[in-house]
Formats: structure tokens, sequence, C-alpha cells
């Protein structure tokens, strides 16, 4: 039979996200976070994997989140509908796995070369330290942007997850993160 | 359906959630990568419950203690990764010969001896028939869903409980490790066999008793029935023997109370086998990969089927020949350097083709790689 492998294609009925960045960052936070989000957002399947052991350490640490409506078969990322890259390390690292017009979310506080112009730059680190007081909500920050950017989960959702997993004390820093990140992808998302 | 509970869980926890709901009371272990959240999960959920968590000093010691806790009448647990699945084999054979009703979760990683700590793997398939030394048959599934790993754990001890024997789940890093969201189910959806207890007197009871199933009645230390547990050839009576005929009923009554009842334990799921190629045969992790790569190949035209196989030991070899009768090539894909690949060529019919996919550098199977063997192949 005549090549096969020319004829395939990714099922469109899987949305692969990957949040990279380095140890210490929150991906896997996030990822977890993201999953209970859309979670309650509706009947989806959803798969979560992450990197492990010494490779999670310091480096570009990564979560995978695989998302669809039917029963999900291979747990891992194929193609990438979605990629966060907090670092340039990430950023170089996983760009490849991104598909062809897929969403690219960066923190272009710590990015300096692109490698494509098409994607949504905010600064979630810089903001997260000028707004808030604190870079570790640079990762909550992100994925209220990734909520007003895909419409997978809401930001009641998204709130109710972040709540219930962040220690206790940091309610305000995270909701107003949320609050940032979903309006700073809503102002470049409506350009 | 809709207003059932839902959790995010990984495959190490949903075992935990799936082994209290079968009525698990103690665990015993020692943490190793990358089983320990079955530990940490048994560890804060079964002081609650009014079960015992131990953190042994070892492996030897953690088989052990469950062996002798299931004869207390406990539903025992232990979980565990290769290095540690090697240090048990000696008391698994214990607990075949005792018919001890335990179960073991290996979270299997690469090896052998230290290996890759926190890599995948799947090369611990024929040990989980073939550990321990001796004549035995054995049991051993492996599920490939988190909610698989709740169900399954489930199976696993209603497994060990109905035959008295043990039970080994095989899960890998990738399965315990990753999280879905499944349904927390409640008291009644799932089945859970208890133990058969004896009727008989305390003078007439034997504890290996030949009875028609050959799995006996099972009296608790403490019950006031008085049998001798040893893992020397014995009697009925449970005291040891040098006699051929007992020798004998004994090793019969271990293999074939598993060997006569096999259909009760096979499961496996079979999709568009009829009219297939090429069929995949897989277990674990490897078979999500397998049926993502059918369902790319299908839709591209081309005649592709799978065989997932949820019961590793026994093996189903008659169902293997029916579900490959109609194709013209088997690929057995596994994360290690061949193994369930010869039980299917025990079976296999010579006039079709054995192929293999296998990984054993720590990196689970993708589902480009079975497309790039169908490419090859078809």
């Amino acid at each position: 039979m005549a090549k096969l492998l020319d004829k395939i294609e990714i099922p469109h009925d899987r949305f692969e996200i990957r949040l990279s960045g380095s140890g210490g960052q929150g991906m896997i936070f996030g990822s977890v976070v993201l999953c209970e989000a859309v979670g309650q957002s509706g009947n989806k399947s959803v798969v979560q994997s992450q990197s492990y052991g010494p490779e999670a350490r310091g480096g570009a640490s990564k979560a995978d989140v695989v998302i669809s409506d039917s029963e999900i078969y291979y747990p891992k990322a194929m193609k990438l509908d979605l990629l966060l890259a907090m670092t340039q390390e990430s950023l170089d690292k996983y760009f490849g796995d991104l598909k062809d017009h897929g969403v690219l979310i960066i923190d272009t506080s710590l990015v300096t070369d692109f490698p494509t112009d098409e994607y949504y730059g905010i600064e979630f680190t810089r903001l997260a330290r000028n707004e808030i007081g604190s870079i570790v909500v640079a990762n909550v920050m992100a994925l209220g942007a990734i909520c007003a950017l895909t419409g997978l989960f809401t930001k009641e959702a998204l709130t109710t997850a972040v709540l219930a997993r962040a220690p206790k004390g940091t309610e305000d820093r995270n909701k107003k993160a949320i609050e940032i990140g979903f309006d700073e992808a809503m102002k470049i998302k409506k350009k | 359906m809709a207003n059932k509970k839902k959790k995010l869980l990984q495959g190490n926890g949903a075992c935990v959630e799936g082994a209290i709901y079968s009525g698990m009371t103690f665990y015993a272990g020692y943490p190793i990568t990358p089983s320990t959240e079955i530990a940490e999960g048994c560890a804060r959920l079964l002081p609650k419950m009014g079960g015992r968590f131990i953190q042994m000093e070892d492996e030897i010691a953690s088989i052990a203690a469950i062996i002798g806790a299931s004869v207390t009448g406990r539903k025992a647990l232990t979980g565990t990764s290769g290095p540690g699945y090697s240090l048990m084999q000696e008391s698994i054979g214990y607990a075949y010969m005792t018919e001890t009703p335990i179960v073991i979760i290996n979270v299997q990683r690469g090896g052998p001896s230290t290996g890759l700590p926190t890599k995948v793997g799947q090369a611990d398939t024929m040990q989980a028939r073939w550990g321990t030394h001796g004549d035995y048959n054995a049991i051993a599934i492996a599920p490939s869903t988190v909610g698989e790993c709740l169900t399954e754990t489930i199976r696993a001890f209603n497994l060990a409980e109905r035959f008295r024997t043990p039970v080994t789940v095989l899960l890998d890093e990738v399965m315990g490790h990753m999280r879905e969201i499944i349904e927390v189910p409640e008291k009644g959806d799932h089945e859970v066999f208890n133990r058969v207890k004896p009727t008989a007197s305390h003078e007439e009871f034997e504890a290996f008793e030949m009875t028609e199933n050959l799995v006996s009645p099972m009296a608790s230390y403490g019950d006031g029935y008085r049998y001798n547990v040893t893992g020397l050839t014995h009697d009925t009576r449970g005291f040891s023997t040098n006699r051929t005929d007992e020798s004998i009923q004994k090793l019969d009554k271990l293999f074939y109370k598993i060997e006569n009842y096999k259909d009760e334990i096979f499961k496996s799921r079979v999709e568009l086998v009829e009219d297939a190629d090429v069929v995949f045969i897989s277990y674990g992790t490897v078979s999500r990969a397998a049926l993502q790569a059918m369902q790319i190949a299908r839709k591209a035209g081309a005649k592709v089927g799978s065989i997932q196989l949820y019961t590793i030991w026994p093996f189903d070899y008659d169902m293997i020949k029916k579900a490959t009768a109609n194709c013209k090539t088997v690929v057995v894909a596994e994360m290690n350097m061949g193994q369930i690949c010869h039980e299917v060529k025990k079976v296999l019919d010579p006039s079709k083709k054995l192929e293999t996919v296998q990984r054993y550098d720590g990196e689970i199977i993708t589902p480009m790689e079975l497309l790039e063997k169908l490419e090859e192949v078809l």
C-alpha cells in the first residue's frame, strides 16, 4: 500500500496544551489547576502528564494537558495546539512541537528571541512583580490569559480551581493575577 | 451519571481509591519511585478509617507484613517498583504456597537493577508470571487509564480473594503519574468479592480442604480455627508432607484452581480485528498509543485492529488465536526487549507475520512509531 504516512493527520478532536518554563515557575501546578477548571466547565476528557524526576528540577520543565470531547487514547501531546513558554529555554526547546498556526503564548519579560511573529506576548513575570508584588503568581496569570484566548474554561471555574489548590492567604493575589492575565489577553486578542 | 462525583487523580492515587473501595485496610510498603504516591495515599487515608499503614524497613518485610495481615482476615496491599518486586519474590512464593490473598502493585520503571528510577518500562511482565521459584499459576493484570487503575485494582482484590492467591497489578511510570478526571464510584457500583469463610466445626476444619473449585474456605487467625501455615508442601490440614500423592495434590490445587476457571480472569479489549490486515497487540500505557495509531490509520484508509490485554496472566491464547485469524500481520508493541511477543508467537498461525515495536530507553512508544511500523508492513 502506498505511503500511509503521507495521508495521516492528527485527530481534530484533541486539544493539546503544553505549559513550559523552568523548574519552580509552577507549570505543573498550573496544569493541574487547568485540568480542574476544564473538568468543572463540562463533560470533557482530560489527561495531564508532566516531566518527572531530575528533568523537572531546573532547566526546562513542562506539563502537558490533552483535552477532548471523546475518549483520549494517547495520553501525551503529539502536536501542540497551544504552547505557553515562560522562558527562552522552554520556547527554544518546545516551539518545534507546536502545530502550524498553533496558539503561542510567551512571557515577553523573560524572552528576547522569537522564532515567529505569530504569538501572544504578555509580560507575566514583570506584571506579577509590579502589579501584585510576587512573581510566583505569574503562572496563574498565564492561566487567566489562556482562559481568555481559548475559552476552554470559564474565569469562574479557573478561580474556583486555583483557590481550591492555592495556600490560604493567597486568595486575593491569585484572583488579581487571573484578572490581569485575562484582561491583558483580551486586549491583544481584539487587535 | 451526570451528578457522580468527579476527581482529578493520578494513576497511583486511583489505585489507592480502588483498594479502599475493595475494603483494603492494611498497607505495608517501602516507598520507591515511581510508586511512592500509593504509599502516600494509603498513609493519608487508612488511619482515618481504622486501617493500618506501616512503612517497613524494606520490601522483604513489607510483603511478609501484608501476608500476615491477610491471614488475620484483612485485605492487604503493597505498592512497589522493579527492585522492590524482585526483593518480594521469595515471599510471593510463600503466598502462592499458603494460598494467601494479597495484591501487589508494581509501577514499572526501567531495569534491570536500579535502572532508570524515574522512567517508564514494561520489562517485569515475565517476572509477574515466573518471578518466584517452583510451579504455580499467576494472575497479573494491567490497566491503561487512571479510571482503570481504580477499577482494575478492585478486580485485583476480587481475584485475589476469589482464588486465594497473590495478584499483581502492573502499572508503569507514565500510568502511575498521569492524571485524569474520573468518576468516583459509590457503594454498589462495583462488585466486591469477600473471601469465603469456613462453616465446618473447629474439629473438622481442614484449612486446605480439596473443594470442588479447589479454593478452600479461609479462616482468619483469631477466629478460633486452629491450623498450620507453612511454605513447606503440606497436606489438607496444613502440615508438611513428603508424600508424593500429597505433593501432586497440592501443586495441582495451586495450578488448576486458576487454570480451570481462567475464563473468569480473562479480560481484553478487541477492536476492529474482523477486516484488519494488521493487528496491534499491547497492554498498559502502550495500548493507548496503539488505539491512537489504529484510529489515525483507519482514517487514512488502512485496515488496522487492536488487541489490548487487561489480563496478562493467565495468558489468553485462544482469544489471540481467534482475534488474529483474519489478519496478515501482527505487531506486538511493548516497552521491553520482547516478552509478550513470545507468548503470541506460541499461538500465532505460522502463515502470519509477527512484527514487534519495542522501546527500552525509558520513553513510551508513540503513535507515530506504530504508524511507521504500519507503513513498513502494510
